[in-house]
């Protein structure tokens, strides 16, 4: 295509203006827009708070805030992060936009359940606001019983609350997706059609709709034990607060996976599209995504090996624990096998996946020193753990999510970025990560435990890496901001398919129009298919 | 040990520290050779298949099942040798020696309690004989807490209404630090102590020191006056309650007809819940003292009740003692 | 021409009926989107009563004798009769989908109200069971009391049974309220044969509701009533 490519005419940010428009609307991809604004500015906050502990821990004494005061700031980045961010982080917004253009479809099953599933998400984050502005919380993101039931002072019920509401948030996303993945495909487009982003979303959607009501249902007897006195994990009433361990990790483990499937779904994406070619193995990507969202539903007592869990269970969980690093290490070297013999450019998304790569794999090796039952007894609870769920949660899962709205920003607002800046914000973020996160494996195994306000001396010159390298990884993440920002008005206009990618998402217009497609497509061809011919036809819409 | 004035190990100051160590590197081994075949591999795929022309496009490459099988076996069979190691361990550091030297452990916001058999009590500071196998039996006051000590390669959590154990078995003489490593609110970075491990001499010296309470079990058996258990519990056998005279490791029948093993979180649990295991043939006439004994005289008794079981190894099982969760219990 | 348009023809749905959404091609794409999207939700309300159902499990194995107890105070012919009317309840459900499957709309009203009528005798019969615990200080907390040497573990029972009983009651509760609304829809005729998509989905969900109760009714209140 030699003239410049323009907006289109119509599309779906030009249909209908003001407020009420974007409020009341069922449009998929408003609703990802909405998703889009509210987490960022979760983002920032819950980056705020972990600024605040990266400070605190610059020196060894407790000298910058109270302890109960830093005991807030690492509970609150941790609910703010978990439940405000990253569990909604990439299925609500790119999951959101993109699954119905990928599959062919008009909009998710459930339009309505759909923005019921943002107000949900408001309302939660209100319950947030309300113990943040009313002192805070304390009890960590894990509300561990009988800590959160009967010895913290803080506003443990409206922040549980806030992460229960904001839950059924995730189970009506997960919801909508399942259906629609199943009852809305176009004609011809069957299952192992579908682009692996889809896949990697249905496996997510499968955890969200049976983990979450597990977690709700926990955190509603943490609040009856608090609210009414009531007794089921009180020791002193002969509860067991280890129970509440189980029933919590039964969620939050499999929770992990929500963060990090999506995410792998993206890398998928981009691998394949930035080295024109089609993803190698692609029903071994495709399976080892619903065997991590199954296995990761067996592993969770893998948090608790040193919580007097009996000897025999022990073993058990530590040898299903290695059941979930399989399929990841699949992924991985299917990921690398797709590069060989690819065309292979370098665009923003594409090193944000490099990154990915650099990132989940320390984060994945990691995990098989906590699955290892010997090793796990020396450092759980350290900082070891810290870093190696950093490792997967933020160089993971936001590596994904971040590669994803560069890959899909011109399809979102129809405009492209700076290439230069986001190149070096890909790269800061890389760099900054690891000089934060690295040190703290060390820190780790020298002992140092986690949440700690004030720590031995010798603990200081890691500490002090891990806080620098904090500053760099902030400023690689406001970057962004600043450049998507003014791309919205100044950037170049990308056309529908400034990348040359594959997927049925990249026929329509940018940004698509309210009803993405004007006549249903029927699919004929197999997905991810780079031949020159197909390349060509790809460009021409 | 460190490199560049960055200390990169803890001491390796326990029989498992070696052990722990060497798995570790094992394991930071084989990561680092996955992590960098694929580094590696991805760094020069890149380079050498960059695209060179707009309209280029890679290879038909569709998969190769060989070769997926090949990269989910061999990472099987190395997480299984992971594995096999770690569980080994584990079984090690879960299963105390017999004649181990026992010591109480109480958490508290924000402190470590600690007493001896002797009779000495200390509070965030515990002294230890070296190459002297020790076993730990914990629990906690208030919320949950967890006793670590880094340079040992373990811990174990403290947690409210049960008793867990840990052991070690220190090599080298020194000041070692414990921590508290379960979140358990304000001071939580302030529950940390040090663990001081003595030669044989100097030990015995030090636990002749203190006690002006007498031993564990002599302070023990002054509670045991002063709550009248004696009154039901008669050595003969003929009281309300049952003789507890020589029933430590011992398995008892319970009213429903379960049975359960005489160990000190069954004693702990008949003191605090005295209906929840009612041996056969005995009335639930016994107040619970659940919140009028604290931990600390708690230990002080069952260390008594052991006291009149001289011949008993209290052997018990490995890992926690959950409260009342008997398996071959009944409904 | 794609499938789903063949499809539709084959149907004879030629003019699209007035409550196909825009995003779907055919009524029996939106209907069983629809059924889909409440039996994943069902499945959702399983794990999350599961997670109580989990608890309640491992209690009852530890401390039997307090659930034992605690649950003879539980009045078993209130509790016997609440089963019967929910179940008459499911009956009169069934009736109304079946009625609205046939495009009968009185009728579908009729049977759509008395199952709501039968939801609030459920609801008045819990409020009576739950003063008299208020009553007798059996609500877990600072005020409870019980002579009983497992007062302690009594409280656990208690916990579970405020617990689920309670969750099970705003089900109905919601339950009721969503099938007021189904109701005024179906006075006002937005239903017929190829449309009663809204009835079907609260059937399932009222007779959802109903198992759980099915469910609890043993568990809490007949312990150990079979000797």
């Amino acid at each position: 295509m030699l003239d410049t490519p323009k907006l289109p005419e119509r599309h779906y940010l030009n249909n209908g203006h003001g407020l009420k428009s974007w409020l009341l609307t069922k449009d998929h991809k408003r609703i990802a827009i909405m998703y889009l604004i509210s987490i960022s500015a979760m983002f920032l906050l819950g980056g705020l708070f972990a600024g605040a502990v990266r400070l605190e821990l610059m020196t060894p004494e407790g000298d910058l805030f109270l302890a109960d005061t830093y005991n807030k700031m690492f509970t609150m980045h941790g609910v703010v992060m978990v439940f405000f961010f990253l569990i909604p982080s990439t299925p609500a917004v790119l999951g959101n936009f993109l699954i119905p253009p990928m599959i062919g479809a008009k909009d998710l099953a459930f339009p309505r359940i759909n923005l019921l599933s943002l107000y949900i998400f408001w309302l939660g984050a209100a319950f947030f606001f309300y113990a943040l502005f009313a002192g805070g919380v304390d009890t960590g993101w894990t509300f561990y019983t009988p800590f959160s039931s009967f010895s913290s002072n803080t506003n443990v019920i409206p922040t549980a609350l806030g992460a229960f509401i904001s839950g059924f948030s995730s189970i009506l996303t997960g919801l909508n997706f399942i259906v629609t993945i199943h009852r809305m495909r176009a004609p011809g487009l069957t299952w192992f059609r579908l682009p692996l982003f889809v896949w990697a979303h249905y496996a997510t959607s499968l955890i969200q709709v049976l983990g979450t009501p597990v977690v709700a249902i926990t955190i509603i007897m943490v609040f009856v034990e608090r609210a009414f006195g009531f007794g089921i994990f009180d020791p002193t009433r002969g509860g067991d607060p280890v129970l509440f361990q189980h029933l919590f990790w039964f969620y939050s483990h499999p929770a992990v996976y929500i963060m990090i499937l999506p995410a792998m779904g993206v890398i998928s994406e981009i691998v394949s599209t930035f080295s024109r070619k089609t993803i190698f193995g692609y029903s071994f990507v495709a399976f080892s995504s619903l065997a991590i969202a199954v296995f990761g539903f067996i592993v969770w007592a893998h948090h608790m090996f040193v919580a007097g869990i009996s000897t025999y269970s022990a073993l058990v969980f530590s040898f299903l624990s290695f059941s979930v690093a399989i399929p990841s290490a699949v992924k991985t070297f299917n990921w690398a096998a797709t590069l060989y013999k690819g065309a292979i450019s370098f665009e923003t998304p594409m090193l944000y996946a490099y990154g990915f790569f650099g990132l989940f794999l320390i984060g994945g090796l990691t995990g098989l020193f906590l699955a290892t039952l010997g090793t796990d007894i020396h450092l759980h609870d350290t900082y070891f753990v810290v870093s190696h769920f950093h490792y997967i949660m933020v160089g993971g899962a936001i590596m994904g999510y971040l590669g994803g709205l560069h890959f899909w920003w011109p399809k979102l607002v129809g405009r492209m970025y700076s290439e230069f800046l986001s190149r070096v914000s890909a790269i800061l973020v890389f760099v900054g990560f690891n000089l934060t996160f690295f040190p703290q494996f060390i820190l780790g195994y020298m002992g140092m435990p986690r949440r700690y306000h004030a720590y031995p001396d010798e603990f200081q010159v890691l500490n002090i890496l891990s806080s620098a390298g904090a500053g760099v990884l902030g400023i690689g993440y406001l970057l962004p901001v600043i450049y998507f920002l003014w791309s919205l008005k100044r950037g170049e206009v990308a056309g529908p398919n400034p990348w040359g990618a594959s997927g049925l998402e990249w026929q329509i217009p940018s940004p698509p129009p309210t009803e993405n497609f004007k006549v249903q497509p029927v699919v004929h061809g197999e997905p991810y298919e780079y031949t020159p011919h197909v390349a060509r036809e790809a460009n021409l819409v | 040990m460190g490199s560049f004035g960055i200390p990169l190990f803890p001491e390796q100051a326990s029989t498992f520290a070696r052990d722990i160590d060497a798995l570790y590197f094992f394991i930071v081994a084989t990561s680092a050779f996955f992590a960098l075949a694929v580094t590696v591999a991805v760094i020069v795929f890149g380079i050498v298949y960059r695209r060179r022309h707009e309209g280029e496009v890679g290879a038909r490459i569709e998969g190769n099942l060989p070769l997926e099988l090949l990269w989910s076996v061999i990472p099987t069979m190395i997480a299984m040798v992971m594995f096999g190691w770690g569980a080994s361990s584990y079984f090690h550091m879960r299963t105390p020696p017999a004649e181990a030297l026992q010591i109480y452990a109480v958490g508290k916001q924000w402190m470590w309690k600690f007493q001896h058999l002797e009779g000495q009590r200390e509070i965030n500071e515990l002294h230890v004989p070296v190459n002297r196998p020790v076993k730990v039996t914990i629990t906690s006051e208030d919320v949950l807490h967890s006793l670590y000590f880094p340079s040992f390669r373990t811990k174990m959590d403290a947690i409210p209404g049960r008793y867990t154990q840990l052991w070690f078995e220190a090599t080298k003489v020194g000041e070692y630090h414990i921590f508290c490593t379960e979140y358990c609110g304000t001071n939580h970075s302030g529950m940390i102590g040090k663990v001081v491990v003595m030669e044989p001499d100097d030990y015995q010296a030090w636990l002749a020191g203190g006690g002006v309470e007498g031993t564990l079990a002599e302070r023990g058996q002054r509670l045991f006056q002063d709550l009248a258990c004696g009154t039901c519990h008669l050595d003969t056998g003929k009281g309300r309650g049952p003789s507890l005279n020589d029933i430590v490791g011992k398995t008892v029948t319970l009213a429903d007809g379960a049975t359960a093993v005489v160990d000190e979180g069954y004693l702990r649990e008949s003191i605090v819940n005295s209906q929840v295991k009612i041996v056969q043939g005995y009335q639930p006439l016994m107040p619970a003292f659940q919140g009028l004994v604290s931990e600390d005289n708690l230990v002080a008794l069952v260390e008594y009740v052991k006291s009149l079981s001289p011949q008993a190894t209290t052997q018990a099982p490995a890992g926690a003692t959950a409260p009342a969760a008997d398996p071959t219990k009944k409904n | 021409m794609s499938n789903a348009v063949a499809h539709a023809e084959a149907h004879g749905h030629a003019v699209p009926h007035d409550a196909l959404q825009h995003h779907f091609e055919t009524m029996q794409q939106q209907k069983e989107a629809s059924t889909l999207g409440m039996w994943v939700f069902l499945l959702t309300e399983v794990l999350f009563f599961g997670g109580l159902f989990f608890a309640y499990l491992l209690y009852r194995v530890w401390y039997f004798d307090a659930f034992a107890e605690a649950s003879r105070t539980l009045d078993i012919s209130l509790g016997a009769f609440n089963t019967a009317v929910l179940i008459g309840s499911s009956l009169t459900m069934a009736l109304a989908v079946r009625s609205a499957q046939t495009n009968q709309r009185s009728a579908t009203v009729r049977w759509l109200i008395s199952t709501i009528v039968l939801g609030c005798v459920f609801l008045g019969v819990k409020v009576i069971e739950y003063a008299d615990k208020f009553e007798h200080h059996h609500v877990p907390g600072p005020n409870f009391v019980s002579e009983s040497v497992w007062a302690a573990q009594e409280q656990i029972f208690f916990s579970l049974y405020f617990t689920m009983t309670g969750l099970h009651a705003l089900h109905m509760i919601v339950g009721v309220g969503v099938m007021s609304v189904v109701t005024w829809m179906a006075a006002k005729g937005r239903f017929d044969e190829h449309y009663y998509t809204p009835v079907e989905m609260t059937g399932l969900y009222w007779h959802f509701v109903d198992l759980v109760w099915i469910y609890l009714f043993p568990l809490l209140y007949l312990v150990e009533r079979h000797n």
